[in-house]
């Protein structure tokens, strides 16, 4: 078992109140050591060794099968110190936060606020202040949509968009569209998946008030130039969002380098819980944001005729905020802050780069997107195996154990652009391995052997003739 | 479970599969697709004197189930009373195929269902729904 230096613990003790780091439980103290902002790093990186970190990876999927999984861009397994942080929470000090003036509920603040201190690091920003908890990306893109969107864009404004985007950067944007008269703009991809710059120049204009893209594709693992757009953007006048949920996986991500006005991501997709995400925004924009729910948290004083907004970035928390799973994601930033990130990154390309042979060597596979022995993009591998639709293909891996997405990903229009109704994807994180991959190749061959065409019989008549009818 | 889903019968079905095609002038017709993942289905029927149908035909592409589900449905729907038809029960398309379904798949196997209710003008709450299928589609 290999864990930072905070976390010394065998996985046995969960439940044992002496496993939790003291850090977690409420102390600000203690983290700098860990080196976790961006481009900081820890010291080491053993792919094999941490494995053991994330327990989900040890079960069977049926009886002496076990786990292979290849989908963790949409939801990645959780490394024990963050199993234990939520746990730790919800077993030790179970308190709501900005609320009590008890020990407990004190705790509770104190480790809830500390995450966001630790988040903010990690993608290097300043001002904690500029750290919203949300429920995730889609939420955080829906809050930039309705309180920044419905504040400051109206009729004639542009929004610029890329054929990349996830379905939570694209549908809070048509709903925008279609209730303030904008018009929505769409740079178009390459033929090979990647993002097609000269497009994206063509739809950049003075009218385009913001462009929201991706910093990673989903389906292609495209990881667009986001100095580049950046650049562009700025040159217009336009505010750039930039869509992380997978980017901040696969990448180091500076929100001073480039500097972006709105950033969002998930912790499920990053190590750490499910339901809590966060929103990143620059001081000045939250502060001209109206809060996007009304409750408990977001004001300071009440009367009945009215309320007067909290400080950012409690004025976007409204209601109890996520708390152990905020914390869950402070446990994921020390977690990741122990290891040596260009290690990390070597380790994904290396891997990412192996599965792109061995798959490409499979008679009947097609993959899609740029190849990462050409260019730099995050492990996340889109293919499709002739014959074979995704649903069935996904079905047949299951039965040997690996997990893969199939479907559009919540990409239509990306599939609609490379004529694909569907596909599948293997997507890569830091505990695969290149058996992981050989796994994968082996459960392909199977899937088209099971669905090879079974050999010819004599084809029985049918049954039932219909003169008046033509022969199907 | 997986094997019996795909066993020879049904990839016999899959690859050449009975009652795939178009008629010449079908008397009622109905294409679905399942936005989620890409399946479609076009159902054709002809009807014949004493509201029969006479004849089925299927075509489309999409995962083994709904196309082998699509054929299963059309070969059983030849020669019924058109009443029978339009009352003809969601889980009963999803026994023709002999295996029980995940609750993803439901959604493949009943896709020529689905068409077969357009094509017969069954409105949602007179479709009877067999026992407890999600009918929804949704999309991520």
């Amino acid at each position: 078992m290999k864990e930072g230096a905070m976390f010394t613990e065998s996985p046995s003790d969960i439940n044992s109140r002496e496993a939790i780091p003291a850090s977690v439980g409420g102390s600000t103290g203690g983290e700098e050591a860990l080196g976790c902002g961006p481009g900081g790093s820890g010291t080491s990186f053993d792919a094999e060794s941490l494995r053991a970190d994330f327990p989900a990876l040890e079960r069977e999927i049926h009886s002496g099968v076990p786990l292979t999984y290849l989908d963790s861009a949409a939801t990645a397994m959780k490394p024990w110190p963050v199993i234990r942080a939520v746990r730790e929470y919800d077993i030790d000090y179970p308190a709501s936060v900005h609320r009590g003036l008890h020990s407990l509920s004190e705790r509770a603040t104190l480790a809830y606020e500390s995450a966001r201190e630790r988040i903010a690091r990690f993608i290097g920003a300043t001002d904690t202040a500029c750290i919203v908890f949300t429920r995730g990306t889609t939420e955080s893109i829906n809050l930039v949509a309705r309180s920044w969107g419905g504040r400051f864009l109206g009729p004639g404004d542009e929004v610029l968009l890329t054929l990349l985007e996830h379905h939570s950067n694209l549908v809070p944007w048509q709903m925008l569209a279609r209730e303030r008269g904008l018009t929505l703009k769409f740079a178009d991809v390459t033929d090979d998946g990647q993002l097609d710059l000269e497009s994206f120049d063509r739809q950049l204009s003075d009218r385009v008030r913001l462009v929201a893209v991706t910093a990673a594709s989903n389906v292609l693992g495209t990881i667009p130039p986001l100095d580049q757009i950046v650049a562009r953007a700025r040159g217009c006048g336009a505010k750039v969002l930039v869509d992380a949920a997978q980017g901040i996986v696969h990448r180091p991500i500076d929100i001073e380098a480039p500097s972006v006005d709105f950033l969002t991501f998930s912790a499920h997709k990053l190590y750490g819980p499910t339901g809590v995400g966060v929103l990143y925004a620059r001081r000045e924009h939250l502060e001209a944001m109206p809060p996007m729910l009304g409750g408990g948290n977001m004001v300071l004083r009440v009367d009945l005729e009215g309320a007067g907004w909290n400080d950012v970035p409690w004025k976007f928390e409204a209601g109890t905020p996520p708390i152990a799973q905020a914390i869950g994601l402070g446990a994921v930033v020390d977690y990741l802050g122990q290891f040596d990130r260009l290690a990390m990154l070597a380790h994904e390309e290396e891997l990412t780069q192996y599965a792109w042979r061995v798959l490409s060597e499979l008679e009947g596979v097609r993959l899609l997107g740029p190849d990462p022995r050409e260019v730099g993009r995050a492990g996340i591998i889109s293919f499709l195996v002739e014959q074979i639709h995704p649903h069935d293909l996904a079905q047949l891996l299951d039965r040997d154990g690996v997990a893969i997405r199939a479907g559009h990903h919540c990409a239509m229009p990306l599939h609609h652009r490379l004529g694909l109704p569907a596909s599948a994807r293997a997507s890569l994180a830091l505990y695969n391995n290149a058996a992981d991959v050989d796994r994968l190749a082996g459960a392909i061959e199977r899937a088209r052997w099971t669905l090879r065409r079974p050999p010819a019989r004599p084809k029985p008549s049918l049954t039932r003739t219909h003169p008046e009818v033509g022969n199907g | 479970m997986d094997d019996l889903l795909y066993r020879e019968e049904i990839l016999e079905r899959y690859y050449d599969a009975p009652r795939r095609g178009r008629l010449e002038a079908p008397d009622r017709s109905a294409e679905l697709d399942n936005p989620l993942c890409g399946d479609r289905i076009r159902l054709e029927l002809a009807l014949g004197t004493g509201g029969r149908i006479v004849a089925a035909r299927f075509d489309g592409d999409g995962c083994v189930i709904s196309q082998v589900a699509a054929s299963f449905l059309a070969e059983h729907l030849e020669g019924m009373p058109v009443d029978e038809a339009r009352r003809l029960p969601a889980d009963k398309v999803i026994g023709l195929l002999g295996i029980s379904l995940s609750p993803a798949r439901v959604k493949c196997g009943i896709l020529a269902w689905r068409a077969l209710q357009h094509a017969l003008d069954v409105t949602a709450d007179s479709a009877t729904n067999g026992s407890g299928i999600d009918l929804s589609i949704s999309t991520g």
